[in-house]
């Protein structure tokens, strides 16, 4: 038996807001089916079993100290990109890196968290998907009669082991809170672990620079996850209340579409749902999935595995 | 004057006066206030302009509105020429607006209040807020019924009132709270006829009707896109 979970409880995943629980406050949570208790006190740090807040500098200071309990043991805590991560392994992979996060003049934008009735990896896919831009975001991030889209390179990072899709383009009415009218809009989308989608993308205001937008993926379990919208923007205009909101009603726009795919799980045979040539980056996505054997949330056949198929190339694939 | 509207861009209530001024083609200031996860609607600043702590919250007149159905009512009576959105002068229709305006408080408070729960994890009773709503929602689609018995297909009378639009953000949200429209058709045909009419904008989880209509409905002909 192996449901993925083998390969999922050794990467971190994000549980709240940085500084979000006031010290005495206390919250459960789920984490891969386990139950979470997140306490935050004004005790100073354990480094025995936190040396990784220890390194981000978190010695106990005014937002209090966060510990996570499962079963009466207690996890390790992180603090980065302003959420607060943690794992149930205890050899965990190092979190992934977004360096921007550190560009001075960026605005770290944490846009709190909704919870969504489908599968941590369908919510993922459906970040890399631009096809649907018109359709569910229509007069944002696209309208019709735009709705093509180009050719893009898709691989796999062997170096980082991440999913990259680039040289996209695409016409937006309104890429970001920034902008004022359509422009065509650049985008580059990363997937450095199963359950976190990164892409950068046209900065309206800084054409020089692009902007940050990721998704950190909680899964509660196989069918519901928790996901937190994160920004790293250069925007000195908009309110925060504006950033925000303006993410929100992106992400919700998705979240209904989320909740009616069926099957519930990403399926990784190549054979359930037919690809396009639009579908590239989901295509290397569930093609990587199936390499690291991360299936939590997904749904294999043994058929599948026994011809070790990956799918199809992309240039098998329709225009 | 200036019409000032805090907003916050989830929730069904901001959405009752966002739909309403864009059929009623009225133009406001709109300001964005971080509900979630800013919980700024509970800041002093906000709570000094309504100790309530709710969205939205209204100034116009001079006046701060922060009940969302007297905004609606507020909306109609001055910016609809025609009175057929609040129907003062029928007796008859006022009192069924009336009922059915009073009738969206218990949406917001059952399927309202579960969405929060299923969406942004609030912690509330969900099993009573689930009972409620689905009670809430039976009790709207047996009106519907009699309505269409009658040939009406609005809630208050033979032609959209304040009424429709109070009722239909939660109704037409309950999906996002976990529970679907398949058991109640005649509230389909009703969030149709509502998504039809001219000037109808959507908020996320209530989509645009699709240019390809059902003939057979009779929202389908009323609709001019």
């Amino acid at each position: 038996m192996n449901n993925g979970l083998e390969y999922a409880m050794h990467d971190w995943y994000p549980v709240a807001i940085e500084g979000e629980l006031e010290i005495g406050q206390s919250r459960q949570t789920r984490l891969l089916g386990e139950q979470l208790e997140l306490r935050c006190d004004d005790s100073v740090c354990d480094a025995s079993v936190c040396d990784a807040s220890q390194r981000a500098g978190n010695t106990g200071d005014s937002v209090g100290t966060i510990t996570i309990f499962s079963n009466g043991r207690k996890l390790p805590v992180q603090r980065a990109f302003n959420h607060l991560w943690t794992t149930l392994s205890e050899k965990p992979r190092e979190l992934f890196a977004i360096s921007e996060a550190q560009e001075p003049g960026r605005r770290l934008v944490p846009c709190g968290v909704v919870r969504v009735k489908c599968s941590p990896l369908r919510a993922v896919e459906n970040f890399l998907d631009i096809a649907h831009f018109p359709f569910v975001h229509t007069d944002v991030l696209g309208a019709e009669p735009h709705t093509e889209v180009y050719k893009y390179d898709v691989r796999i990072d062997d170096t980082d082991d991440e999913v990259i899709a680039s040289n996209i383009r695409f016409y937006q009415p309104q890429a970001s809170k920034s902008s004022s009218g359509g422009i065509e809009t650049q985008y580059i989308y990363r997937v450095p672990a199963p359950m976190a989608a990164v892409l950068y993308k046209t900065c309206p205001p800084k054409p020089e620079a692009m902007d940050v937008i990721a998704i950190f993926v909680q899964p509660l379990d196989e069918e519901t996850c928790n996901v937190w919208p994160w920004m790293a923007l250069y925007d000195d205009v908009s309110s925060m209340a504006d950033l925000i909101q303006f993410q929100q009603l992106i992400f919700l726009q998705d979240r209904s579409i989320l909740e009616n795919q069926i099957p519930r799980r990403l399926p990784l045979d190549p054979k359930m749902e037919i690809p396009t040539r639009a579908d590239l980056t989901s295509v290397a996505y569930r093609r990587w999935l199936k390499r690291h054997s991360a299936w939590y949330g997904a749904q294999i056949s043994i058929d599948s595995l026994q011809n070790h198929s990956e799918g199809p190339n992309a240039h098998e694939l329709a225009e | 004057m200036t019409i000032r509207f805090y907003n916050y861009v989830l929730s069904g209530n901001c959405y009752k006066f966002r739909l309403l001024a864009s059929l009623l083609a009225v133009e406001y200031e709109s300001v964005a206030v971080d509900f979630h996860p800013g919980v700024e609607h509970r800041s002093e600043k906000y709570l000094r302009l309504n100790p309530a702590g709710t969205l939205p919250i209204l100034q116009a007149d001079g006046r701060v509105f922060t009940e969302t159905q007297a905004m609606l009512v507020w909306l109609a009576s001055k910016h609809d020429k025609s009175g057929a959105w609040w129907p003062e002068k029928n007796s008859d229709a006022i009192v069924q607006v009336m009922q059915w305006l009073g009738f969206a408080a218990r949406l917001s408070a059952t399927v309202g209040e579960l969405r929060l729960h299923s969406m942004l994890n609030k912690d509330i009773d969900a099993a009573a807020a689930k009972a409620g709503a689905i009670k809430a929602l039976r009790e709207l689609e047996a009106h519907l019924v009699q309505q269409q018995i009658r040939g009406e297909q609005w809630l208050g009378a033979n032609s959209p009132t304040v009424a429709d639009i109070a009722c239909f953000p939660y109704t037409a949200l309950s999906p996002d709270a976990g529970i679907e429209h398949d058991a109640f058709p005649a509230i389909r045909q009703w969030l149709y006829a509502v998504r039809s009419l001219d000037g109808f904008v959507t908020m996320p989880g209530i989509h645009e009707l699709h240019e390809q209509r059902d003939e057979q409905s009779p929202a389908a002909e009323t609709k001019t896109s």
